[in-house]
């Protein structure tokens, strides 16, 4: 990299002339990271929904999803992959089980929310109708929670996408090979690849965001869009 | 790492103690020896990089909530632009602002006042208008000027959401900062990085690196929690 490349704002038409001419590169590397994120996804979601579903259930052990969520702030995402880096080895399930585990506390802590803050009057009423436990959670607490639920996955999803770029530096491939690794494709490839990321981060965002408001049941819509990532 | 400037290949592999040279969990000794070279200025560094991102993004904050508390309309343009804005990987906004500022400290701090931002309008949002009607009423029928209402009635009840806000930034903030290093040596992400370039990642160097991160996030949160119970005398339950 020299200085020229550093001080000239041209270095983004140079990062789109990268983009225009690597299509199937970018392409396959942006393949490469959504598979990853996927994998991270779905082996987190196997994890803490379920189990945040039966512990709201049952209203129990609300310290494990609050701490699960403390922790998934606490711990940074670059110590997370590192660290598990020297446990597993360079590669794909390394990346994979560091991402999943980041998924997991906003999945498990909105996912205990959804159910443990359903009405209690409905869950009686239910009860009153003779309804079973199990009968109760399928058919008034889910549907009640659904909003919540999925903007625990929404949260994840975008945390995860936003994440796997660094995966790169421990062999996770994606996008993030590019950006790192800025002695083979100079900073027009590093930016260039820096706008496929955001673009893929900000369109896996406004997709689910959409996804949401077509999944949540009629009674319960209102805009989500809006909404601070704090919440 | 354990060489400034490089050298060969494997620098001072052969020159560790049996611990290191080993591939053993964790060395001890390589920390107590590398603290003052390494981990300490990695770790005031990176305290450094988020005071001064907190303190400018609350600087910017502040006043951009009590506008759009003033003048509603603002409020949901600023807030979409605020939840894109946190979508952006921190790995790509750090270099997307390199050809603006250059592969300075500077690029690191402009995008984590861009994410604290995200973090703390909001909350101070929330805060503002987490205040009961009928206590503004009261003020307004006790006399008090619009200015007086903000500043003696709504501010002070705000204090809890807004403290809340500065603790999701402040620990955002030591998590992204780590990432930062990924543009320019600085912060607790070095070390963690330049374990990563060894041959064999260097374990002791990543753990103690990444226990630092944890524990800086966490007594920061601390430090904030205390400072509510500070400012805020009446009971948790009557907010």
């Amino acid at each position: 990299m020299t200085i020229a490349d550093v001080a000239n704002l041209h270095t983004f038409v140079d990062a789109f002339r990268f983009i225009g001419d690597n299509p199937h590169f970018l392409l396959e590397k942006a393949w490469q990271q959504i598979e990853l994120s996927l994998a991270a996804l779905a082996l987190a979601a196997v994890v803490a929904l379920p189990l945040g579903v039966v512990l709201g259930h049952f209203h129990r052990f609300s310290g494990l999803a609050i701490g699960a969520s403390i922790f998934g702030r606490a711990v940074p995402s670059l110590v997370l992959i590192a660290a598990f880096l020297t446990v597993l080895g360079i590669g794909f399930a390394n990346n994979m089980v560091a991402l999943a585990i980041l998924g997991t506390g906003p999945m498990l802590t909105n996912a205990y929310d959804a159910v443990d803050g359903v009405d209690r009057d409905a869950v009686d009423a239910a009860r009153g109708m003779g309804m079973t436990g199990g009968q109760v959670l399928a058919r008034i607490e889910l549907p009640l929670a659904i909003p919540l639920l999925f903007t625990g996955i929404r949260i994840a999803a975008v945390t995860i996408v936003a994440t796997a770029p660094i995966a790169a530096i421990a062999g996770g491939g994606g996008l993030g090979d590019i950006i790192v690794n800025q002695a083979s494709y100079r900073l027009a490839g590093v930016l260039g690849a820096s706008f496929c990321v955001m673009l893929l981060s900000a369109g896996v965002f406004l997709a689910l965001a959409a996804l949401q408001s077509a999944v949540t049941p009629k009674g319960l819509r209102r805009s989500t869009l809006g909404r601070a990532p704090s919440s | 790492m354990r060489l400034a400037g490089g050298g060969p290949v494997i620098p001072n592999f052969g020159q560790g103690s049996s611990c290191v040279t080993g591939d053993h969990v964790f060395c001890w000794g390589w920390v107590k020896a590398h603290w003052g070279d390494t981990l300490g200025p990695a770790l005031v560094q990176h305290i450094e990089l988020t005071l001064i991102a907190v303190a400018i993004g609350f600087a910017i904050a502040f006043p951009l909530a009590l506008l759009a508390h003033r003048y509603h309309r603002l409020e949901q343009p600023f807030g979409t632009v605020a939840a894109l804005l946190y979508t952006i990987p921190s790995l790509a906004l750090f270099q997307l602002l390199v050809p603006f500022t250059g592969i300075t400290r500077t690029t690191i701090e402009v995008a984590l006042v861009s994410y604290t931002l995200v973090i703390l309008f909001p909350n101070i949002m929330a805060g503002l208008r987490s205040v009961p009607a009928d206590v503004i009423e009261a003020a307004q029928g006790m006399g008090l000027t619009r200015r007086q209402v903000l500043w003696r009635i709504e501010l002070p009840l705000a204090v809890p959401s807004i403290i809340a806000g500065l603790r999701i930034a402040v620990v955002s903030t030591v998590a992204i900062a780590t990432i930062a290093a990924t543009l320019l040596r600085d912060g607790l992400g070095s070390p963690i990085l330049d374990a990563l370039q060894d041959p064999i990642p260097f374990k002791t160097e990543i753990y103690s690196a990444g226990l630092l991160a944890v524990a800086l996030a966490l007594a920061a949160d601390t430090v904030l929690v205390a400072l509510r119970h500070v400012l805020v005398r009446w009971p948790r339950n009557a907010e």
